[in-house]
């Protein structure tokens, strides 16, 4: 099946993305995120929890908790692409919710198959949800889990779960009788601990979730296949955030540049920023067109999905680590205070750079499909 | 059906069918002599005659200068110049010869020409019969190009043109030249002009081409040295004082961000062409021993070949993007980074072949001994041609910088 030219962004996806992002910028501009997020500086202060969850209910009215829930399940079933261009726009927000795990969760429930409907109601329903599926080691390997199951019973500690504070369901992946299964469990059901991680970035949560004997029900019967067709549209939707957050990195940067003056000159006059300023962009021209290009793939062209995703989210990770350290460098002084809000999207990036694989894993993955060993 | 031949309009579909039928049977077979890299390297007659010959069959099949009027030898036709680049490419054909003139001075004589001018001159300039070259750099003017010192002084309705111009590529083969000159010394932009000179049937009379080396032992580029030529001032494109603005328009589709789809071809596989792409570096990688395997077994190489292949497979996408409105910002902000990307991903992936070859990558051209002919330290040398000509990558990133993010200008 080839891909339409346009990557099938259609009207439709450029009207969302168009109000999600003024939605973003109306509801959280970057001062009210700062307020919201950053009130705290003590380096060693207990993790908390810092998200408006009256805009996430408005974003679950809206329908974007769904967007991705095929319409046989009462979703919006809309594709991959429009839903990119959604997640770029909160990427550019730095916006704290449980978007990208729900959305993650919908692609893997979506791949189970008719036992996955049960779930992807749950998220129509305006439920948001969280993916559990690493050990301690930061493995992203889907058949590294820590968790396993025996006789319907869900046991062992997952690391890294994303965004577990605010999420209402975990989809947990666990080593089962007959191989890796999937079980959607309810966060505040008995057995579950959540225990939240003291993480750099203040505009997400991360957890250690521990699942202490918990009753769980198996969604479909090939967790490891369901995971591995929704692995490539979370990586891209991942890749799409960081493309955002760049954006508002460079902009921010180029407009601080502009205006302060030393030696009598702004200081983009000076080619010693003006060019590494440039760089960030074209990394994130070629972020967003590998984005575009992943997720149309996924929509038109499954067996191209993984091995373009790789691509988008290898790009991603250097980009945000490029962009990152940039921002602040080029901020000067002011760049390296608490109060100047590029710490924000800094601490973003560095985090998006290695969840779910970082630059170079992902080339070793995409090396793996392109360069098969001999042996 | 391909990817590309899927949104043709009806037009689009009928002209593709007229290029690929014409293709199967008319694609030049193995050349006669060992081609360059490509047409800046043009050394010899009998390169240039075989090459000129496949333009000219081309042009004569309707596939050069499809979307230019008639009147001036064009197609006549909307949006096909694209198709037949995709399908050359695709059939893997030579590359044209003309590469300035179509790249270049097409454009700027169709923009900033009198009709009379234009009528005499693009048909030639499309078939190949008349090779162009470009009159921009002198030894005082590289970068900073509104420097140019070449004058030319006005006797009656002539001009009389005295300077010295340098990195001509093609000036030994040319008879036409696009040349920006100055017309006024008191004024460095708005003295600048901007003309067409015939050199060819000058040379030994105001005109002189005397050949340089480049850092490969080939030639191709030249300088080139006016004393005291007479040009007609029908030669003149647009008004006395505009040149700088005519130059915008070259530098604009030289840098691959103009209106007009510059004709393409390429692609030929024979045992004298040679690919600059990250696929040709993995399948060195492939065929490279390496201990007890290849080369792309190292891990390194394994890291820095999908980089390469990762960025190749950006520029291609961000090409299919700069094509859909609903996920562009600034409308410059694609087309500009063309020039300064493929410059510099060539660059790239020719430097890491030569890591993947090791100790081979000593073997040049004439050693028997040496991987795909010793085609890759020439691939890697002539791309600082790429990365320094038409504005170097320095320039290309003054100019993102400012009209792209709007950052204050550093000149």
């Amino acid at each position: 099946m080839a891909q339409p030219n346009d990557f099938g962004f259609g009207e439709e996806a450029a009207l969302l993305k168009d109000s999600a992002r003024k939605f973003f910028a109306d509801n959280l501009p970057v001062d009210a995120l700062h307020r919201l997020v950053a009130d705290n500086p003590d380096p060693e202060r207990a993790p908390s929890l810092a998200w408006r969850e009256d805009l996430w209910r408005q974003m679950v009215e809206l329908g974007w908790s769904m967007l991705a829930v095929p319409e046989s399940a009462g979703g919006l079933g809309m594709p991959l692409v429009a839903v990119a261009g959604l997640v770029e726009e909160l990427g550019r927000a730095a916006f704290p919710c449980p978007l990208l795990g729900t959305l993650s969760a919908t692609y893997v429930l979506a791949a189970c198959g008719e036992s996955g409907q049960g779930a992807l109601e749950d998220i129509c329903g305006g439920l948001s949800a969280a993916l559990a599926l690493t050990g301690a080691d930061g493995s992203w390997h889907p058949g590294d889990t820590p968790l396993s199951a025996s006789q319907g019973r869900l046991s062992g500690t997952a690391c890294y779960v994303q965004d577990a504070g605010k999420a209402d369901r975990i989809l947990a992946l666990a080593h089962a009788e007959g191989g890796l299964a999937l079980y959607w469990v309810d966060a505040s059901a008995e057995g579950v601990s959540i225990e939240a991680d003291a993480i750099v970035d203040l505009t997400r949560d991360q957890a250690r979730v521990t699942f202490n004997d918990v009753p769980a029900t198996p969604v479909g019967d090939n967790g490891l296949a369901a995971l591995n067709a929704a692995l490539p549209a979370i990586w891209t939707l991942l890749a799409a955030d960081m493309a955002g957050a760049a954006e508002w990195q460079l902009q921010t940067t180029v407009e601080y540049v502009s205006t302060r003056k030393q030696f009598d000159r702004p200081l983009g006059f000076f080619q010693a920023v003006k060019h590494p300023l440039v760089d960030v962009m074209v990394q994130i021209d070629e972020t967003r067109s590998l984005v575009y290009n992943a997720a149309c793939a996924f929509d038109h062209e499954p067996q191209k999905a993984a091995q373009y995703a790789h691509m988008a989210k290898s790009r991603a990770s250097d980009l945000a680590a490029y962009a990152s350290s940039r921002s602040v460098q080029y901020h000067g002084g002011i760049g390296f205070t608490w109060e100047c809000f590029v710490h924000l999207y800094f601490k973003r990036q560095k985090h998006s750079q290695m969840l779910f694989g970082d630059g170079p894993w992902h080339r070793a993955q995409l090396a793996n499909i392109l360069l098969p060993s001999a042996a | 059906m391909s990817d590309s031949a899927r949104k043709d309009t009806p037009e689009q579909a009928a002209f593709r069918q007229h290029c690929r039928d014409w293709l199967a049977a008319n694609t030049p077979g193995e050349p006669p002599v060992r081609l360059p890299q490509s047409a800046l390297e043009i050394m010899t007659e009998p390169q240039l005659n075989y090459l000129q010959a496949w333009q000219k069959a081309a042009y004569d099949a309707g596939l050069v200068g499809c979307d230019y009027p008639v009147a001036v030898g064009g197609g006549g036709r909307k949006d096909c110049q694209r198709i037949a680049n995709q399908e050359m490419l695709r059939a893997r054909t030579p590359f044209f010869p003309n590469v300035i003139g179509l790249g270049m001075a097409a454009p700027t004589v169709f923009y900033h020409g009198q009709e009379a001018l234009k009528e005499r001159l693009l048909p030639r300039l499309f078939s190949g019969e008349d090779i162009w070259c470009q009159g921009f750099s002198e030894p005082g003017a590289g970068s900073d190009l509104a420097s140019v010192q070449t004058f030319a002084e006005r006797k009656g309705d002539k001009w009389v043109i005295n300077g010295h111009k340098v990195w001509t590529s093609l000036a030994h083969f040319a008879e036409w030249m696009i040349l920006l000159l100055r017309t006024d010394k008191s004024h460095k932009y708005d003295g600048l002009s901007y003309f067409v000179v015939p050199i060819r049937s000058a040379i030994g009379k105001g005109v002189t081409v005397r050949p340089l080396i480049k850092i490969t032992g080939e030639t191709g580029f030249n300088e080139v040295i006016f004393e005291n030529l007479e040009v007609d001032d029908s030669f003149r494109l647009d008004e006395l004082g505009k040149g700088w603005q005519v130059a915008m328009t070259t530098l604009l589709h030289e840098r691959g961000a103009g209106e007009l789809q510059t004709p393409r071809s390429g692609g030929m596989k024979s045992r004298s062409t040679h690919e600059t792409n990250a696929g040709a570096a993995m399948e060195l990688a492939r065929q490279t021993a390496r201990g007890q395997g290849s080369a792309a077994d190292d891990p390194l190489l394994r890291d820095r070949l999908m980089q390469a292949v990762i960025r190749e497979k950006a520029f291609e996408q961000s090409q299919r993007r700069s094509r859909v409105q609903a996920l562009l910002d600034h409308p410059m902000r694609l087309p500009l980074q063309n020039k300064l990307l493929a410059s510099e991903l060539a660059q790239g992936v020719s430097e890491l072949a030569l890591d993947i070859q090791g100790p081979a990558a000593s073997l040049y051209l004439a050693d028997a001994n040496a991987p795909a002919g010793g085609q890759w330290p020439l691939a890697y040398m002539n791309t600082f041609g790429m990365t320094i000509a038409a504005g170097t990558s320095e320039v290309q990133r003054n100019i993102l910088g400012e009209r792209v993010l709007g950052m204050p200008k550093s000149k």
